[in-house]
């Protein structure tokens, strides 16, 4: 319902953001491979004052198996505060959470009791098909005109995968987003730069090269996603196309600029089919055009084959992977997560086309099965995944599972989930929180993470 | 113009307008952020007034118009009714729009935005029942259009007026001196208010 003050999780820019108090919980979307027991959002907590530190303190499973739980969001954010589309009197309270197999939206209400969140709606993968011709839901943002959720494909599971409108008061599915989609096929993740009336999205690939693991015939022609698309967000209209090239493969994440009135963000690229290296680019105005250029550029490391999945083990090397990234609230860091070599690198990204290394970290990884203190087995396995951030810049948290099929290419005897944090030095650097380690419960493999009031993913701002 | 009260509450409407953030002094303040300029803050106000004054203006217009067909008890209960009726989609569905217009907006954007904000609020509507004090009294229901076009258009003009004199003083106190974080505790529903205002008109006109 309305009130009659704005969320006091909503900030006008990212500066007040960052001043935002603690987070005490962590939501983490949490999703059992095989498709025997419901998934769950899982409710941790982060409080270090709290005796149950590092604990998962609640969960909510969904109504069926089988959803696989990805990426989730909220259902209202900061961007309520735009004076073209001011709403400031809904409240941050429903996490909306797709299954990225199943296509279905599960709504869940954190307010009554935030440690037991409840399912409050279910829309059925029929409504969507019906009302917005998408399926395969992967992210969620809160934004101007709604909830926005992005589909890796149409409802018969081909190309294209697009956008689609849900209502933040009804969740109603109010259809399909884009009024011109130009060349634009494939998807993967979507954000925007609202000072500059512009969507970006990314590409994946369609559900049959990816819902039972990467395929390398795929991936060696290049037919996974490589382009940039950048979209007239107000016209819903596709205003340019850029295209990496065919070296590279897989470009996924997207985190543009907080600050409003920049025009620039980056983007990670998972693999280059050259040299197995990841890379980072960072998107700019360039005149009246937007342009790309490589700033950063993740090696693959030579290992012992013995060490290396049969996929793998031709190549002698592992490769950084680069499956996620994220910006601090002032764009001063940018995290890196190599889900391939087990490294959580955090890079300066004060001048964006000259990020300078400022730390990292090992956990897990395919050869190096780097450990953690408050780790049981010692050798973990998975790398760093979802990253988040809190709005304060001091904390990171990740997790270690990718995606359900194609965990066991590069992980062959499995994931064991966890989830760590990291604490940010003054001036940059990244130590592991010693204190912190959840070893997550057997049966369900963890992914997204959400903290409460908002993080570093989650809200985007009309005000500098 | 013997009553004064009908034109103090064009103007107290206009200054009601003008409070409301989502009718245009946020968006010039946001606005001259951007653009790192006050004069940008002080430059968007003239299309916020002009576009809000046009959608006045049309309202105005078509209540005199059938002021001229209708006699003043018709055309009090069909206001009424269609007053009573929005205000209810309101309450119960809230305020929601397509987003045409972004930050990137010029100047006729930017004026088209507050046309569609304040006609799709009902801005005009509010005004009806004082307009129809002023044109369209007992003695002077016949009077037609003639007589009320220039007391339609000094209605908009008082109106546009105080809304403007408010959009400026909140616009350059917030841009120059109290910032946007006030924003978060100094925003109260005014889509609520506006819904309340909405009702208390279409019963003022059913009553009157």
């Amino acid at each position: 319902m309305a009130t009659w003050r704005p969320d006091p999780s909503f900030y006008p820019s990212p500066r007040m953001a960052a001043k935002a108090p603690k987070e005490t919980l962590a939501y983490v979307a949490a999703f059992d491979p095989d498709r025997k027991r419901p998934d769950a959002i899982a409710v941790v907590d982060v409080d270090p004052a709290s005796a149950t530190y590092s604990q998962i303190v609640g969960q909510v499973e969904m109504p069926n198996v089988g959803d696989e739980l990805h990426h989730f969001g909220w259902n209202a954010c900061s961007s309520c505060l735009c004076p073209n589309a001011p709403h400031p009197h809904v409240e941050r309270r429903y996490l909306v959470v797709p299954g990225l197999r199943s296509s279905r939206l599960h709504i869940i209400d954190t307010k009554p009791d935030p440690r037991k969140p409840e399912i409050v709606r279910v829309i059925e993968p029929s409504e969507i098909a019906e009302k917005a011709n998408y399926s395969r839901l992967h992210t969620i943002h809160c934004g101007p005109e709604g909830i926005y959720v992005n589909a890796l494909a149409d409802r018969d599971g081909n190309a294209p995968g697009g956008i689609f409108l849900l209502d933040h008061d009804s969740f109603d599915v109010l259809g399909q987003w884009e009024m011109d989609r130009g060349p634009q096929k494939l998807a993967y993740d979507f954000w925007w730069h609202l000072g500059h009336d512009t969507m970006i999205t990314s590409e994946w690939g369609t559900p049959d090269t990816f819902e039972n693991g990467l395929v390398p015939e795929v991936l060696l022609a290049s037919k996974y996603g490589r382009r940039l698309h950048f979209w007239d967000l107000t016209r819903r209209k596709h205003v340019q196309e850029i295209d990496f090239g065919e070296e590279h493969q897989l470009v996924f994440e997207l985190r543009p600029a907080h600050d409003p009135t920049k025009a620039y963000g980056f983007v990670g690229c998972v693999i280059s089919l050259k040299d197995l290296s990841a890379s980072i680019w960072t998107w700019y105005r360039e005149g009246n055009q937007w342009a790309v250029k490589k700033v950063i550029e993740i090696p693959a490391e030579p290992a012992d084959p013995d060490l290396l999945p049969p996929v793998l083990k031709g190549f002698e090397a592992v490769p950084p992977l680069v499956t996620d990234i994220d910006l601090s609230m002032d764009d001063r860091f940018l995290y890196v997560s190599c889900w391939g070599t087990g490294d959580m690198i955090q890079y300066d990204v004060s001048d964006p086309f000259a990020p300078k290394e400022a730390g990292r970290v090992r956990i897990g990884g395919i050869a190096a099965r780097a450990s953690h203190p408050k780790a049981p087995n010692g050798a973990l396995n998975g790398g760093p995944q979802m990253v988040e951030i809190s709005r304060d810049g001091k904390r990171i948290y990740f997790t270690n599972s990718l995606y359900g099929a194609i965990d066991p290419q590069f992980y062959p005897e499995g994931i064991d989930g966890w989830m760590v944090k990291l604490d940010v030095g003054d001036s940059g650097g990244i130590a592991v929180d010693e204190k912190f380690f959840v070893d997550w419960p057997k049966g369900h493999r963890p992914h997204q993470v959400r903290l409460e009031g908002g993080d570093c993913s989650s809200d985007s701002y009309c005000y500098p | 113009m013997t009553n004064i009260w009908p034109w103090l509450s064009l103007a107290g409407l206009g200054a009601f307008h003008g409070a409301n953030p989502a009718m245009g002094w946020l968006f010039a303040v946001a606005l001259g952020l951007h653009r790192q300029s006050a004069r940008i803050v002080w430059l968007s106000l003239v299309p916020i007034a002009l576009g809000h004054a046009v959608s006045i203006a049309m309202v105005l217009a078509v209540v005199t118009a059938f002021g001229a067909v209708l006699d003043l008890r018709n055309l009090q209960l069909a206001a009424a009714i269609l007053i009573l009726g929005l205000a209810g989609y309101y309450g119960i569905y809230g305020h929601r729009h397509r987003v045409t217009v972004g930050m990137r907006t010029g100047m006729a954007g930017l004026a088209l935005w507050s046309f569609l904000m304040a006609t799709s609020h009902g801005a005009g509507l509010m005004l009806v029942p004082a307009v129809m004090s002023l044109c369209l009294t007992d003695h002077a229901a016949i009077t037609g259009m003639s007589s009320s076009l220039p007391i339609s258009l000094a209605a908009v003009g008082v109106h546009t007026g105080a809304m403007l004199a408010v959009i400026a003083a909140i616009a350059l106190l917030v841009f120059g001196w109290i910032g946007l974080a006030a924003l978060r505790s100094a925003w109260i529903n005014f889509d609520r208010l506006w819904t309340l205002a909405l009702g208390a008109t279409g019963i003022i006109l059913l009553i009157s």
